[in-house]
């Protein structure tokens, strides 16, 4: 599954005489260990709502939107299975995770944050790649055209009276009827998404890096003028955002979240790419040329 | 601590009061601007804020100011540790006291030291879910509510976060007390007025510590860690811990409550998530609301008093001999196996009236 990477850094070596050594610190795996297949997320800026709770006037506010480019990056294909976490498990470096159904080609579930982080590092040195969570942003991005992200607006409908949101949300809520759907399924069952990424959207819904935060916006023109970071609670894509604390494997248990709770979680994981690498790539993407003249960003 | 007298003055103002136009049912920023404002500092359980029992003023804003501590507790004498959440420190947190009509300000602060978000619901307030759904907080922040005490009672107030979380705080130690009095203080059954010299606050506590497999208590790093076990252990129902102000003991030796005899005490009795049954041994309640609400008139003469889990009642008794008091949750398992003992220390002079052992122990006379 290196292929890509390597046709990369050996098309560079030969086009621009990178000592092969190179190669050997490109980040091949220290260990024999097959990592799994990822697909490739171009580059892309995409109109992005941002997680968390919003505020503006002390009152609660929609989240913006704003534009978000991301890099290129890697991410698994399917969400980390099962039996891949068990060897985590075997290794003494993951706690057991709470969900264990017969089946093994399935996604691991009954998964914290904590979890995901420990499976993430574990899996880094197995491979000797590295690996992490993905963020909203990056998820969203790779989610394409099956990203949901927040269902319901926050905003307060009547500034003198917060009741008016919480009864539309409730209804909203009520009216949204989401069926749970507790069975786990095989992976691949929920189909890929556009970019040949599989199941996400399913009964599933995926850790990822970014913390849960509480921003005040200027009342006038909307911007930022401040946030709370609380890295306790993270954010969660699936069939919609919502925001569980680091320790929960249940969804049931909830976050701060509002609406039907998340059947499972769980999630995948990004390969970082090492810089190097990256920017060779980056560079034969735009063209030899770009590099010599500068004007490539690497 | 309020002197029976200080209180009885206090009637005297309380009529005049009584006489002036209510404050009207709905005031608007302007006039609760308008108000006097009070800065109360909380004290820790079993003890209570000094206070008026009989109001000698119109209506008030007063101030609180509560941090959430999240923290390691040891909760017997083995030494078992709950990762705690409290208001304010302490396990129950503090009793706040007000007169119905003052409005109730208090500044909810979530320190970035804590690792999870918490709230304020109190079952004095209207509206909000008694005010949760406005004061959700996260580590670094704090948020300011504001409610009116339209109703006299003693009332629970508790972390209401959301799904799960809700027990698992409350069972954490995120509970307490608010006390409302009526303006123009406590009375009887027949409605004549009646005031306390001491308070006592107790709040009682059911823990759920999971076990290894040995049976011993486990202890966890973090709160998050003892998370998935103890909400199994709580959903067994079977508490491992039953105690009162926050620990096995808490209330017993050197911190036995003090009293004398012809003094007389309102015990507040809070238990936010279970039901309870306090009992004084070799006492009674004098006049007791069960239910905690001051409108209703007090129970006479009883033995043992019931409390309903998410309520706090009250219980005014005069001692009338010396001893030292066990005041538990009679059933006596909880009381002796669990933890939910308190003492009384009573000083003062023995009424052979009231009892006296006529013949002591001896051998059983043949005949
Ligand atoms: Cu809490």
């Amino acid at each position: 599954m290196h292929h890509h990477v390597m046709e990369a850094v050996l098309g560079a070596a030969a086009a621009l005489a990178v000592p092969v050594a190179l190669i050997g610190l490109a980040g091949e795996p220290a260990s024999g260990r097959d990592a799994a297949v990822t697909v490739e997320i171009p580059a892309a800026a995409i109109d992005y709502q941002l997680p968390g709770e919003f505020l503006a006037d002390g009152r609660p506010a929609a989240a913006p939107s704003e534009v978000r480019a991301v890099d290129a990056f890697r991410i698994m294909k399917q969400q980390v299975s099962l039996a891949d976490y068990g060897e985590c498990v075997d290794d003494g470096a993951c706690q057991p995770a709470a969900a264990r159904p017969g089946q093994v080609d399935v996604p691991v579930t009954g998964v914290n944050w904590l979890d995901a982080h420990a499976y993430a590092r574990w899996y880094s040195a197995a491979t000797g790649q590295s690996w992490r969570l993905p963020t909203a942003l990056e998820l969203a991005v790779a989610s394409a055209e099956r990203f949901v992200g927040d269902s319901y607006s926050a905003i307060a409908d009547d500034p003198s009276n917060p009741a008016i949101r919480w009864l539309r949300q409730y209804r909203e809520e009520v009216a949204a009827n989401r069926a749970p759907d507790p069975e786990p399924k095989r992976r691949g069952h929920f189909g890929s998404n556009s970019l040949g990424m599989d199941d996400f959207g399913g009964n599933v819904w995926e850790w990822t890096s970014t913390c849960y935060e509480r921003v005040t916006l200027d009342p006038v023109d909307g911007s930022v003028r401040g946030a709370i970071e609380n890295c306790g609670v993270y954010v969660m894509e699936g069939q919609h955002r919502t925001y569980m604390s680091s320790f929960v494997r249940d969804g049931k248990s909830g976050g701060c979240a509002v609406g039907t709770p998340p059947d499972h979680l769980g999630f995948r994981l990004v390969r970082e790419e090492p810089a190097f690498i990256a920017k060779v790539k980056s560079a034969l993407q735009r063209g030899l040329t770009s590099m010599f003249s500068g004007t490539g960003k690497g | 601590m309020f002197t029976r007298r200080q209180a009885l003055m206090g009637v005297a103002a309380a009529a005049m009061l009584a006489a002036m136009p209510a404050l009207s049912a709905a005031a608007n920023e302007t006039e609760i601007a308008a108000l006097p404002r009070e800065k109360v500092t909380l004290v820790a359980p079993p003890f209570v804020h000094a206070h008026e029992q009989v109001a000698t003023t119109g209506p008030k804003v007063v101030e609180f100011i509560m941090p959430i501590v999240e923290k390691p507790v040891v909760i017997d004498d083995e030494g078992t540790t709950l990762q705690g959440m409290t208001f304010d420190g302490s396990i129950p947190g503090p009793m706040m006291v007000v007169h119905e009509g003052d409005y109730v300000e208090l500044t909810l602060i979530n320190p970035d030291s804590n690792s999870m978000p918490h709230n304020i619901d109190f079952h004095a307030a209207t509206g909000a879910l008694g005010g949760g759904a406005l004061t959700l907080i996260n580590p670094g922040e704090q948020v300011k509510l504001r409610f009116k005490a339209t109703r006299t009672g003693t009332f629970v107030y508790h972390c209401a976060p959301e799904g799960p979380m809700i027990p698992w705080h409350v069972v954490s130690g995120m509970s307490g007390t608010i006390m409302v009095l009526p303006r123009d203080g406590l009375k009887n059954d027949k409605g004549e007025p009646i005031a306390y010299d001491k308070v006592f606050y107790i709040g009682e506590n059911d823990f759920y510590i999971p076990r290894d497999e040995n049976g011993d208590f486990k202890s966890y790093d973090s709160h998050g860690e003892s998370y998935a076990d103890t909400l199994e252990v709580m959903k067994g129902l079977v508490p491992s811990h039953v105690v009162f102000n926050g620990a096995k003991g808490a209330l017993t030796g050197e911190n036995a409550m003090k009293a004398k005899v012809g003094e007389t005490v309102l015990i507040v009795h809070s238990q936010a998530n279970r039901d309870t049954r306090p009992h004084l041994i070799g006492g009674h309640g004098d006049y007791v609301w069960e239910e905690g609400k001051f409108a209703n008139p007090p129970a006479k003469d009883l033995e043992t008093w019931f409390i309903r889990g998410g309520s706090a009642g009250a219980a005014l008794y005069t001692f009338l001999q010396p001893g030292v008091y066990a005041y538990v949750n009679h059933n006596l398992i909880e009381a002796v196996e669990l933890g939910a003992t308190a003492h009384f220390l009573v000083e003062g002079d023995w009424n052979d009236d009231l009892m006296k052992q006529v013949e002591a122990p001896g051998p059983i006379p043949i005949n």
